[in-house]
């Protein structure tokens, strides 16, 4: 797209009455780069959890003493292990587990960031407080070894339980940036409206608040499920995981374990590192696409200096550029807010 | 109440909270850690009476004292600084096992994070103040390093620059043979074989905070105090890092809390892949001998860790932020 076109639809376009976060959230899909290239990435990985058990050459826990620690060959694309296992069976095989795991946790956490959160920013004093104070703490307990913990007391417990588990530990970052963004909104007049026109709080806070904070509620899914595959498959690598399902971190466990890196075995570790490495870099770049939308200054970073110069003439030094109407003022300053927002990008692993 | 109050008494509580669910987590959990750990005492060497009665304190075991009293027990035992005895290195400690590693860990995670936020924030300042520069390019360099796992890119650094190059020792706090004493010898090898640890976590926690600085940065630079100090022709250098990124940074400090959870979490894999000397490996060796005595005081004394560095970053926001300052 160029400048061009993008600043005369900055001005052209009417200025929108009420906040439609909603709606201009969903037109984000087919405009950032960084999201289209997110959701691919994601998209390959769904198709490869559903197809991978298909398509697999071979049983992935099948030994083979005719074939121990072969590099990548005809009959195994991605060598074998040091039993004779198949690398890419196994690594086909881990692509389900993976993201059910990540996507289960995302779900619980955002919900309870929502409910903790939204609950926070918009009851006043002490029960919204208490809240606050509740998610604070669990911001800066450290995860992996209480998860250690935790996964070490209960060795056969099903994945449910570690997305659960996950999830406890992981809501409280989104459910900060959603008080700051609740209480921005709280002041607000449709907001204020819909109070004196007395409907109910829990109206007020679906339709009228939740909407609004749906960018928001995306960026930290998206986080949390980024953090839930990071800490899951470094539980698998420490072997706190039934060792005996596979996943790409009980494919770590097992190379680390094996010395694959002092075999020079490279075929063993480096897949399932990338496949890792991959979905968490699809989701990240999703994300940053997300903070691109909720702050739209970040936007005018894809461009080139050319572009910037002429956009900074007409509109200061840090031009918001693309096509997108200008939020209502007191929205914009919603927004920015939860400078957390803006810090997003740091949280994971 | 005053910042700093507020944010001591913060502290405070969670410390108070981490304890508490130490102390709550086995007894929720299905099983008997218990007779798992007395079984494996007992199997490296003998068990004493007051062994066991620590450990009925921790892990709840004794049905006939009720909850209240138990939770006083164990508070007891803590402020005598007993966690319990380890069963990686029986007889000793757990108190002493930690503290014998909890030194590499300071100094290597703490040096790395340092050194990452400054480089991080650095970059990020340059790169939005340079908008439309190379330095663009760190945003998609920045989301794959992101995205990598730490404890991969170690085995990688391992298997690049200490097996296949042979420029850095592979594992290990210091040379083999050498015994642990503040000789410029000694120092020299631990110097060097923190270096790969290192640098795995800079490289992969820098992006973050250079991330956060650069987005940080582009809403600061719109303000309109950084207009004012351009128009009535202020340094650009000056403008870039005493208006926009001094302010820019204060949020960067408020997220640190976030952020350090992480990094040392990611930390203690690096440690463990490098066979480091550090809690890491002291948290390995506990998983792999069912040591639940030693895995709880890990996690107590990480966050104890976590919480101290924390307020040590609360000191610094003090320093730079005057309203802040004022406040205290």
């Amino acid at each position: 797209m160029t400048v061009n076109t993008a600043l005369s639809a900055v001005e052209t376009d009417p200025i929108v009455r009420r906040p439609a976060g909603g709606r201009r959230f969903w037109s984000l899909f087919t405009r950032s780069k960084w999201v289209t290239a997110g959701l691919a990435i994601f998209a390959v990985y769904v198709l490869f959890a559903i197809i991978g058990p298909i398509i697999k050459p071979y049983d992935p826990s099948a030994l083979s003493y005719t074939a121990i620690l072969q590099p990548p060959s005809a009959h195994h694309l991605l060598g074998t292990t040091q039993t004779g296992q198949d690398v890419l069976s196994q690594l086909l095989v881990g692509f389900g587990p993976t993201l059910e795991i990540g996507f289960l946790a995302g779900v619980i956490a955002t919900a309870m960031s929502i409910i903790i959160g939204v609950g926070a920013g918009y009851f006043a004093g002490s029960a919204g407080e208490g809240l606050s104070l509740l998610s604070n703490i669990f911001l800066v307990i450290p995860q992996l070894p209480l998860l250690v913990v935790i996964s070490s007391l209960d060795a056969h417990a099903g994945s449910w339980v570690y997305a659960i588990a996950l999830a406890v530990l992981g809501w409280a970052w989104g459910a900060r940036v959603l008080r700051a963004q609740t209480i921005a909104l709280a002041g607000q007049d449709f907001v204020l409206a819909a109070k004196a026109s007395g409907e109910s709080a829990w109206r007020i806070i679906l339709f009228e608040i939740l909407p609004n904070e749906l960018p928001v509620v995306a960026t930290s899914f998206v986080f949390t499920v980024v953090g839930a595959i990071g800490s899951y498959v470094a539980l698998c690598f420490l072997g706190l995981v039934n060792i005996n399902s596979w996943n790409w971190g009980t494919m770590l466990f097992y190379a680390q374990s094996n010395q694959a890196m002092s075999d020079g075995a490279w075929w063993w570790y480096v897949p399932p590192g990338i496949a890792v490495a991959l979905i968490l870099l699809g989701l990240v770049m999703l994300n940053f696409g997300l903070d691109e939308f909720i702050n739209p200054r970040l936007r005018a970073a894809g461009i080139t200096r050319k572009e910037l110069k002429t956009a900074s003439k007409q509109q200061g030094i840090t031009p918001v550029i693309r096509n997108r109407p200008r939020a209502p003022s007191g929205v914009s300053s919603a927004i920015t807010v939860g400078d957390e927002v803006t810090s997003t990008a740091r949280r994971h692993k | 109440m005053t910042y700093m109050a507020r944010r001591i008494a913060f502290y405070i509580v969670t410390a108070w909270a981490a304890v508490t669910i130490n102390f709550f987590i086995p007894r929720l959990m299905p099983g008997n850690p218990v007779q798992i750990i007395m079984s494996r005492l007992s199997a490296v060497g003998p068990v004493t009476p007051s062994m066991q009665r620590a450990l009925e304190i921790q892990f709840g075991v004794n049905t006939n004292t009720s909850l209240l009293n138990q939770y006083f027990q164990y508070w007891g035992q803590l402020v005598h600084g007993n966690l319990g005895t380890s069963i990686t290195d029986y007889p000793a400690s757990v108190a002493s096992v930690i503290a014998q590693a909890l030194p590499w860990t300071i100094g290597l995670v703490g040096a790395s994070v340092i050194i990452s936020f400054v480089v991080g924030t650095i970059i990020g300042t340059l790169s939005a103040w340079r908008r439309g520069s190379f330095l663009d390019g760190a945003l998609p360099v920045s989301a794959f390093l992101q995205a990598l796992p730490y404890f991969w890119v170690a085995l990688l650094a391992i298997e690049v620059f200490g097996v296949t190059l042979g420029w850095f020792p592979d594992s290990g706090g210091y040379a083999q043979g050498m015994t642990t004493a503040l000789t410029p010898a000694f120092i020299g090898s631990a110097s060097y074989h923190a270096l790969l640890p290192a640098a795995t976590i800079v490289v992969t926690s820098m992006a973050g905070w250079m991330v956060g600085q650069r987005n940080l940065m582009i809403t600061t630079l719109d303000q309109d105090y950084v207009l004012v100090a351009q128009a009535k022709g202020v340094s650009q250098r000056r403008v870039m890092w005493m208006y926009a990124a001094r302010n820019a940074i204060l949020p960067q400090f408020a997220s640190f809390a976030v952020a350090l959870g992480l990094v040392v979490s990611g930390s203690l894999l690096v440690e463990l892949v490098f066979s480091y000397p550090g809690i890491g490996d002291v948290l390995l060796n506990a998983v792999s001998n069912d040591d639940y005595s030693t895995m709880q005081g890990v996690f107590l004394v990480i966050t104890l860790a976590v919480l101290a560095a924390n307020f040590l970053a609360d000191l610094v926001y003090v320093v730079l932020d005057p309203r802040a300052r004022q406040e205290a």
